[in-house]
C-alpha cells in the first residue's frame, strides 16, 4: 500500500459526536497549525440537533494558501461508532483511520487501503479520571495530543494554545496539558511518527486572524455605530447578534452606573424585529437586524414598505439550505433572489456580499453608510458557511478618522434656511437629481418638517395620493436612486489572466476560496486560462456588463440550484441567456474547486466536439 | 380636493402654556365617514395635548392600517407620523422608542388591527411596558375593508348585513390585565369627558398605556343587534373611578362623595373631572380590576374608565438597561472603539 505523504497540504476530519465538548478540541488543533504559521481552513458539518448526532470538523492546511473545501479525507479521526462506516469510506486510498481501539474494530470497517490507528482514548481515561465528564472532555484532549505527535506539531505551541484556552480556570491547564501529554506518548510509543503526512512550520499566515464571519459582521455593527437590534434566533444567524451583544456589553456599558450605549431586544418574530429596525432607523439611530431565509420570508412586508417609504436599515441574511425550513445547518446562496426583489410591487434592494470575515466587518460598516444616504434597506449577504465557520482572514482594520455619514438629514438650522428662501421641505424632492431625497427626523423642529411616513401612494411632499402620474415621478425616482447606488457601492475585484483570455469567471461570496484554487487548477492541469471576476454588490456596477461583454463565455458560479445569481445578471443587465455557463453545487456543502474545475473543462471539451 | 386645513387663525385664541393654541394641535381635514367615532377620538387627542402643553414635535405618532389607523393625519400636524403596515404599529413603536426615549409616542390602531394580525406585536409591546399611549378605537369590525367582524365583535352581535357573529370576542382591556399592562383603561368615543383625562394621565405613565376605545363605525357597525353601535353603547356603559392627571411632581390629594363628582385642577392649569362610583374602588389593584371586569361582562355592563395602573411602572429602557440619553443622540466618540481596541480584538484571534 502506497502511504500518503506530503508536507503542509493534507485534509484531518474529526467525526465526533454532538454535545462531547469536542468542539474546542478540535479548535485547538486547527489553531495549532495557524500558529505554525500554514494557512488553514476549518469547518463545522453539524447536524441540526442539540445532542447525540454525528458532528464533524474538517481541518483542511494548504501551504498554497487554498482557503476553500477540498474534496477527499486524508486523516480521519473517528470517535463516533454511528457514523463510522460512512467515515472510513471517506478516506482517501493511502490515508489514515484514527480510532478507539479500547474495544476492537469491527470488520465490516477494515479496508484493505487505509491505514489505521489505534488509540485506547477510553482505556487511558478509565485509567487516569474516575469523573465520568473528565474521561469524556479529556478524551478529546488526547486524540489532539496523539495528532500533534503524529503530524509533528510542535507541543510548546499546543500546550500554549491550552495555556489562552483555561486563561480564565487556570487549575485546568494542566490536567489538559497532562491529557493531550498521554495521547503524544501513547503514540511515541507505539507508531511511527511522524506519519509521512505532516506539518512543518512556516511563516505564511503574516497578522491574519482566524474568525467567523458572524463574530466579525457583529464586531462591525459595533465599529459602525449600530444602537439598535431588534432579531429573532434563527441558525445560522444567531451568533451574529450574539457577538454584537457581547462585544456591546464589553465596550459600550457606562462602569459606574452600567447602564448599555446600546438596545437590543430578542423580538417576538421576523416580522416584529425588522418592524423595530424601521421604527428606530426612523427615528435616527442606526439599527439592524440578523437572519437566514425563513425570517427574510417573512421581513418582506416591511422590507417593501421601507423600500418605498425610504427608510434606511441594515439586514443580515445569513443563507442556509432552502427552500422552507431546508437544511438549516447547511450552507447555499440561494435567498438572492428573494432578498434582491423582496416584497410586492415593483421593488428591489441593495445586496453587499463579503467573501470573508475582514470584508464582513467592512462591509457592515458600508451597509450602515449606505443605508442613510441612500435611505433604503442594504441586505448584507452571507451564508453558514462565512458566518459560523472559522476563517483565515486579514485582521480587522478601522480608519479613526473615518466618520459615519448620516446621508441626508435636514437639521432644524437647515429648516429654517430653506424657509428663509422661501421654499418648502418635500420629504420626497429629487433637490440633488440623484434620486435621493432629504429626511428630517421626529422632533427636529417644533413647527418645520414634519412629514408623515406612509407605505401607500405619496406625493413629494408625502401626502396621500391616489394620481397615477404622482405616483409614477416617485417610481420613477426610486429607479434613479437605485442608478446612484450603482455608483457608490462596493466595486467588483477582477483576477485577469496575462494573454487576455476570452473565457470569464463570475463567483461572489464563499465560492471566491474555491473558484480561485479552480483558476490555478484549470492552469496547472488542464492549460485552462481565463479571467475572473468576483462580485461584491446588488445592482450591478457598469464594470460588471463590460467584464461579461469582454468575454465569449462566461463561468457563472453558485451555490443554489436555479442559478440565481445568473438570473440576475440576465435580468437587470440584459445579457444574452446562452453566454452565461451555470457551475452549480446545492448540496449544503461549500462548493469545492475541483467541482469548479470539473464543470468548466467538462463544459469547454464538449463545445470543441 | 385639499386636505389642508385653513391657516387663518383667530387672533384672540388662547395659548397654552409652551405658547401654542389649540389649532396647532389639529391635523389635515379628516376623511373618514362623518359621525365616525374615530374623529371623536381625535378630537379629545388633539384636546389632551393642547391641556397638557405637549409640545406637538415632541409627540411620534404611529399606526397600522384602517380606517382608524388613518387618523394620526388629523391631528398633531407638526408630529412625525408613521403608518406602518397592517397590525405592524407595535415593533415599529418599539424601535422608534428604543432609538430615542425622550419623546412621546403615540399609537393609534383598530381592533382588527390589534386584535387579529397584529395580536402577537401587541401582546409583546405590553410584554415589554413600552413607554407609549396605544389607543385602540375599537368598533368591533373591519371599516376599511367595509364591515367584516373584528375578533372584538361580541358573540351573537349582528352585522349590517345581517349575520350573527359565531364567536367569542376578545377583550383587550382583560388581556392586557392579564398579560400585565401596567396601565389598562377602557372609553368610549361620545364621552370627550372621561376620554381627555384618561388620554392625559396615559401619555403621563412611565410605560405601556392601553386605552380601548369604543368607536362605533357608523357606516358598517351601528345597526340594531350590533354590541358596538352608539345606542348599544350609551346603554350599557358603567364608569369606573377615575383618576386623571396627576403629574408626580406634588402630591395632589382630594375627597369626595361616591356618586359625585368634583373637578380637580392640575399644575400645568388643566383640570380633571373625576368621577366615584365605585366604594373604595382602588386602580391599582390587579385582581380586583380583573374580577370587577369579570362581573361587569356577566351583568353585561361596558365598564370604563381607569381600570388599573401600576404607579410604579419600569419601562422597556429601565429594564433593558439602556443609557438615559437618546441612543440616537449618540456621535462617533460615544459608539466606536477606535483602531486601538480592534489591535486587540484581533489579537484575541490569533
Ligand atoms: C396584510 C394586509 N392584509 C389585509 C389588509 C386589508 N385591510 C386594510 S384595513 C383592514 C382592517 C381594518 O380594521 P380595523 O383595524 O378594525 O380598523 P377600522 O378600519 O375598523 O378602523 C384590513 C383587513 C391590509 N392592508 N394588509
Ligand atoms: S367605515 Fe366606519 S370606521 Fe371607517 S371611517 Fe367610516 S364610520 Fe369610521
Amino acid at each position: 500500500m502506497r502511504n500518503l505523504t506530503g508536507v503542509n497540504d493534507l485534509v484531518v476530519r474529526f467525526a465526533n459526536v454532538n454535545g462531547t465538548g469536542s468542539a474546542s478540541a478540535n479548535n485547538m488543533f486547527a489553531m495549532s497549525i495557524f500558529r505554525m504559521g500554514i494557512p488553514m481552513t476549518a469547518k463545522n458539518i453539524f447536524p441540526s440537533n442539540i445532542q447525540g448526532l454525528p458532528t464533524w470538523y474538517e481541518v483542511r492546511v494548504s501551504e498554497k494558501g487554498y482557503l476553500g473545501r477540498r474534496e477527499g479525507v486524508d486523516i480521519m479521526l473517528c470517535v463516533n461508532p454511528q457514523s463510522m462506516k460512512q467515515d472510513v469510506a471517506s478516506v482517501k486510498p493511502g490515508g489514515y483511520f484514527l480510532y478507539d481501539n479500547t474495544k476492537n474494530l469491527h470488520k465490516d470497517f477494515i479496508r484493505e487501503d487505509v491505514n489505521y490507528i489505534g488509540i485506547p482514548m477510553i482505556g487511558i481515561c478509565m485509567r487516569l479520571y474516575s469523573d465520568a465528564r473528565q474521561r469524556q472532555l479529556f478524551k478529546n484532549m488526547i486524540y489532539v495530543g496523539a495528532l500533534a505527535a503524529l503530524l509533528d506539531i510542535e507541543l510548546e505551541v499546543v500546550k500554549g494554545i491550552i495555556a489562552d484556552e483555561f486563561k480564565k480556570k487556570p487549575k485546568l491547564i494542566e490536567p489538559n496539558v497532562q491529557a493531550m501529554m498521554a495521547g503524544v506518548n501513547y503514540i511515541k510509543e507505539n507508531y511511527e511518527h511522524p506519519l509521512g503526512l505532516r506539518v512543518e512550520r512556516r511563516d505564511l499566515v503574516g497578522d491574519a486572524i482566524v474568525i467567523d464571519g458572524n463574530t466579525a459582521c457583529g464586531i462591525g455593527a459595533v465599529y459602525a455605530g449600530a444602537t439598535v437590534a431588534g432579531w429573532y434566533p434563527i441558525t445560522p444567524s444567531t451568533s451574529l447578534v450574539e457577538a454584537f451583544a457581547k462585544y456591546s456589553n464589553r465596550l459600550r456599558v457606562d462602569p459606574e452606573t452600567g447602564l448599555k450605549k446600546v438596545a437590543i431586544v430578542q423580538a417576538e418574530d421576523e416580522l416584529a424585529a425588522f418592524g423595530m429596525v424601521l421604527g428606530a432607523n426612523w427615528n435616527g439611530a442606526r439599527a439592524f437586524t440578523a437572519t437566514s431565509g425563513p425570517g427574510l420570508s417573512l421581513m418582506n412586508e416591511f422590507l417593501g414598505l421601507a423600500y418605498f417609504a425610504e427608510i434606511p436599515a441594515v439586514l443580515v441574511d445569513v443563507q442556509r439550505g432552502g427552500p422552507s425550513t431546508g437544511m438549516p445547518t447547511r450552507t447555499q446562496q440561494s435567498d438572492l433572489l428573494l432578498a434582491a426583489y423582496a416584497s410586492h410591487g415593483d421593488t428591489k434592494h441593495v445586496l453587499l456580499i463579503p467573501s470573508n470575515p475582514s470584508e464582513c466587518f467592512d462591509f457592515m460598516a458600508d451597509a450602515f453608510d449606505l443605508a442613510e444616504r441612500l435611505q433604503t434597506p442594504i441586505i448584507v449577504m452571507t451564508d453558514l458557511d462565512l458566518g459560523m465557520n472559522e476563517h483565515l482572514s486579514a485582521p480587522l482594520k478601522w480608519d479613526d478618522a473615518r466618520r459615519y455619514d448620516r446621508g441626508k438629514v435636514y437639521t432644524a438650522e437647515d429648516l429654517d434656511a430653506l424657509s428663509a428662501m422661501g421654499k418648502q421641505f418635500g420629504r420626497y424632492l429629487d433637490v440633488d437629481g440623484d434620486g435621493i431625497p432629504y429626511r428630517t427626523l421626529p422632533a427636529t423642529h417644533p413647527t418645520k418638517g414634519s412629514f408623515f411616513t406612509r407605505g401607500t401612494s405619496h406625493d413629494e411632499y408625502a401626502r396621500y395620493t391616489e394620481d397615477g402620474v404622482k405616483n409614477a415621478q416617485v417610481l420613477d425616482r426610486l429607479s434613479k436612486k437605485w442608478d446612484t447606488a450603482k455608483e457608490i457601492l462596493p466595486l467588483p475585484e477582477f483576477y485577469q489572466t496575462q494573454n487576455e483570455s476570452n473565457i470569464g469567471m463570475i463567483f461572489f461570496g464563499t465560492t471566491t476560496y474555491a473558484a480561485l484554487e479552480a483558476i490555478d487548477l484549470l492552469k496547472q492541469e488542464e492549460g485552462i486560462t481565463l479571467d475572473a471576476m468576483r462580485a461584491t454588490a446588488f445592482p450591478f456596477h457598469a464594470s460588471v456588463e463590460e467584464f461579461i461583454e469582454a468575454h465569449d463565455q462566461v463561468f457563472v458560479v453558485e451555490q443554489n440550484r436555479d442559478a440565481q445569481f445568473r438570473t440576475l445578471l440576465i435580468n437587470e443587465l440584459e445579457i444574452n441567456p446562452k453566454k452565461l455557463i451555470k457551475i452549480l453545487n446545492y448540496d449544503g456543502m461549500p462548493i469545492t474547486a475541483d467541482a469548479i474545475r470539473n464543470g468548466i473543462a467538462k463544459h469547454l471539451e464538449a463545445i470543441k466536439l | 380636493m385639499t386636505y389642508i386645513k385653513p391657516k387663518f387663525r383667530h387672533p384672540d385664541l388662547p395659548k397654552n402654556a409652551v405658547g401654542f393654541t389649540k389649532t396647532d394641535y389639529e391635523g389635515v381635514i379628516s376623511t373618514l365617514c362623518a359621525g365616525c367615532g374615530h374623529d371623536s377620538i381625535s378630537g379629545s387627542i388633539v384636546q389632551a395635548c393642547y391641556e397638557m402643553s405637549i409640545e406637538p414635535h415632541r409627540v411620534a405618532k404611529l399606526s397600522g392600517i384602517g380606517c382608524s389607523s388613518k387618523t394620526p393625519n388629523y391631528f398633531l400636524n407638526n408630529s412625525h407620523g408613521f403608518n406602518s403596515v397592517h397590525g405592524r404599529m407595535p415593533s415599529v413603536a418599539t424601535g422608534a422608542n428604543m432609538a430615542n426615549r425622550d419623546l412621546i409616542y403615540l399609537g393609534v390602531s383598530g381592533d382588527g388591527d390589534t386584535a387579529s394580525i397584529g395580536m402577537g406585536q401587541f401582546v409583546h409591546a405590553i410584554r415589554r411596558n413600552l413607554n407609549m399611549l396605544y389607543i385602540v378605537m375599537n368598533n368591533g369590525c373591519y371599516g376599511l375593508t367595509k364591515g367584516q367582524d373584528s375578533a372584538t365583535a361580541d358573540a351573537g352581535s349582528v352585522s349590517k348585513s345581517g349575520s350573527v357573529n359565531p364567536f367569542e370576542g376578545i377583550d383587550l382591556v382583560g388581556m392586557a390585565l392579564e398579560l400585565g399592562a401596567t396601565f389598562v383603561a377602557r372609553s368610549f368615543s361620545g364621552d370627550k369627558t372621561q376620554l381627555v383625562p384618561l388620554i392625559k394621565a396615559a401619555l403621563s405613565h412611565n410605560g405601556f398605556a392601553l386605552i380601548d376605545v369604543l368607536s362605533p363605525c357608523v357606516t358598517f357597525n351601528n345597526n340594531v343587534g350590533s354590541t358596538k353601535s352608539y345606542d348599544y353603547v350609551r346603554d350599557h356603559i358603567e364608569a369606573l373611578a377615575e383618576i386623571g392627571y396627576v403629574p408626580e411632581k406634588e402630591e395632589i390629594t382630594v375627597s369626595y362623595d361616591r356618586g359625585s363628582s368634583v373637578d380637580v385642577e392640575l399644575h400645568d392649569g388643566s383640570s380633571v373631572q373625576l368621577h366615584k362610583l365605585a366604594d373604595g374602588w382602588d386602580p391599582r389593584d390587579r385582581q380586583a380590576a380583573m374580577s370587577r371586569l369579570q362581573q361587569a361582562k356577566a351583568e353585561g355592563e361596558i365598564l370604563t374608565g381607569l381600570v388599573y395602573v401600576d404607579p410604579e411602572s419600569k419601562d422597556l429602557h429601565e429594564i433593558i438597561k439602556s443609557d438615559k440619553r437618546p441612543l440616537n443622540s449618540l456621535k462617533e466618540e460615544d459608539l466606536c472603539p477606535g483602531a486601538g481596541v480592534l489591535a486587540m480584538i484581533n489579537d484575541e484571534f490569533r
